[in-house]
């Protein structure tokens, strides 16, 4: 029973929401459209750039190579923001707000700051070659805030008298964690874990700096994009890449919310 | 939140003080043993190439080496006054390189209207879910947050899709019979740019301006309607002043990393609407002057600061914020 009327408030909702979802559902219904432009009107339902796109040699070796990258970098990112928060919640810290302020920095500096300054440093000063490695490095570096933010909050929300009860009956440090602290943040890592994936799984601008001869899968769609007779295949597999996002994001999120009053 | 020791000390006396002092040290260094791998990663992989890209906008490109030796001639030529070819607004840039400060400023100024739009845009729909939603609210949030966290690129391509010359609405309106042949001036331009920068952004603001409207606490808001407010009196003398630093805060998030943005004027924006960005990813790219490109990133990111600086000084932000707390 939904008790929300349709005040001017409530129509800006849904206007809104249309505004925020309607081109980004274009890609999926031109994407099955037997046309090779996207445009009206519909002419009828196909999936053969789909077909096309599961042929691709290129195409399927950047998906392996973004699968590859992502698992990495979601799992470094959440050791390392994990750590992070942990020490960040339990510990009272001298400068914890700059210490934590650095570790949130590359959020707020543009992306293609932190990618020349990586090519820099890589290319001019450690003479390294550019490859899936550096790719990874980068992208762990603007995860570790998302997976540190998405700890704390889950590690601030939950009662602390749990880990003194442990500790109190005899169990050491490490086995309070293994056995208290690690179930009861369980969804917080699984959280971070998925949406480190998202992140780096998506990254355009840091790949496109730091990547090799070795693409990853939107490095590909990139360059696809200037070709005008690919656009049924890059449709087919932005729709792709669009609907696993979703569902990893909805499933992040709803291990993420549930029985907590998280708000963001 | 941290104790320091000398107000410790004061607190509790001499006995007392040795213990304490030693425990919080204890403390704070299992918490930094606890941090220290995080902390070195972000050092090494932030500060290091930070220094580096400071370091390199001294040198300058010789050929296809690169001259080591330290010079301020990358800065100098950006603002080396010189004949003024480029007109910017009306206004002509008496530059050499005039196009660098142009590109700068309009950067600036295109990133200030898409944070002033998002903030427009989902100021109402935060007050939506944080007053008007009362059931399925996870799903409303939800609903909100799958935009932000899914390919940028994709969104971006969206708009591409939609303004086109070949677009959803040119063919739309066209198999509609309202015009005969494609509008040209949708795509392009700063203004599809904008635009899409606004969308693309929109999501992300919505969560932090939604938690500044859900922590005010509703008393006061009764209180206010006791008192004789009326509805929009309420709003803008206790709501709005409330989600102020909020507002800022998310204002901030998106104007500083989208000055920097490439990837929408590239797909959008034509020869109109490029920023800054394009011509960083030029000079680390085709141009090839890796120090040149080193130094208009350092000026892009002093002028943000400055910028960002300025603007919080002007509003009071820090009392503002104080107040909040």
């Amino acid at each position: 029973m939904t008790r929300t009327r349709l005040d001017p408030l409530t129509l800006y909702g849904i206007l809104f929401i249309v505004f925020l979802y309607a081109p980004i559902l274009l890609l999926p219904m031109f994407s099955f459209n037997d046309n090779t432009f996207a445009v009206f009107p519909l002419k009828g339902f196909t999936i053969r750039a789909y077909e096309q796109m599961v042929a691709e040699r290129p195409l399927m070796n950047a998906l392996k190579n973004s699968l590859i990258v992502a698992s990495v970098v979601s799992v470094m990112s959440t050791v390392f923001g994990l750590l992070a928060a942990m020490a960040a919640t339990r510990y009272r810290l001298p400068g914890r707000g700059p210490v934590l302020g650095l570790i949130m920095l590359p959020l707020v500096i543009p992306s293609i700051i932190l990618a020349v300054a990586l090519l820099i440093i890589i290319r001019q000063f450690l003479d390294l070659e550019l490859t899936l490695w550096t790719v990874g490095a980068a992208h762990v570096l603007i995860c570790v805030p998302f997976s540190m933010l998405v700890l704390v909050s889950r590690l601030e929300g939950f009662d602390r008298s749990l880990e003194e009860a442990s500790q109190d009956l005899g169990e050491n440090g490490w086995m309070t964690f293994w056995r208290v602290t690690f179930p009861l943040m369980l969804p917080g890592v699984v959280s971070s874990l998925l949406m480190a994936f998202t992140i780096s799984f998506d990254e355009y601008v840091l790949a496109f700096f730091l990547s090799g001869i070795d693409q990853t899968l939107p490095i590909f769609l990139y360059s696809q994009l200037r070709f005008p007779s690919k656009l049924p295949l890059t449709l087919a597999l932005g729709s792709s890449i669009l609907i696993v996002s979703t569902l990893v994001v909805v499933v992040s999120e709803l291990i993420r919310r549930r029985g907590s009053a998280q708000t963001i | 939140m941290a104790i320091t020791a000398g107000e410790a000390r004061s607190a509790t006396g001499k006995i007392g003080d040795g213990w304490r002092s030693l425990l919080h040290r204890h403390e704070a260094i299992r918490g930094y043993g606890l941090m220290a791998p995080t902390l070195l990663v972000m050092a090494v992989m932030l500060v290091a190439p930070v220094i580096a890209l400071v370091v390199t906008s001294f040198w300058t490109q010789d050929g296809y080496r690169i001259d080591r030796t330290f010079t301020l001639d990358n800065y100098w030529s950006l603002i080396k006054p010189g004949e003024a070819r480029i007109t910017f607004l009306g206004i002509p840039l008496p530059f050499e390189n005039a196009v660098y400060i142009m590109l700068l400023v309009k950067s600036l100024l295109m990133s200030l209207a898409a944070t002033v739009a998002v903030v427009l845009a989902a100021y109402p729909m935060a007050y939506f879910l944080a007053f008007r939603v009362k059931s399925h609210k996870l799903t409303w949030l939800i609903l909100i947050t799958i935009p932000f966290w899914t390919s940028y690129l994709l969104r971006v391509f969206a708009w591409k899709l939609v303004l086109g010359y070949n677009g959803a609405i040119n063919s739309g309106l066209i198999s509609l019979g309202l015009i005969d042949k494609p509008l040209e001036f949708l795509l392009y331009n700063p203004f599809a740019v904008i635009l899409t920068l606004t969308h693309a952004w929109v999501a992300f603001a919505i969560l932090p301006i939604y938690v500044s409207l859900e922590k005010i606490d509703r008393s006061l808001l009764e209180a206010a309607t006791d008192l004789g407010d009326s509805a929009w009196d309420r709003f803008r003398r206790v709501t709005l002043p409330l989600s102020a630093p909020g507002v800022i805060a998310t204002a901030l998030l998106v104007f500083i990393p989208t000055v920097g943005d490439y990837v929408t004027p590239t797909l959008v924006g034509g020869s109109g609407g490029i920023m800054i960005g394009n011509s960083i990813q030029t000079l680390f790219g085709r141009a090839n002057d890796a120090p040149l490109g080193a130094a208009l990133s350092m000026t892009m990111m002093l002028v943000v600061t400055l910028i960002v600086c300025l603007f919080l000084w002007a509003i009071g932000f820090r009392r503002m914020k104080q107040a909040d707390a």
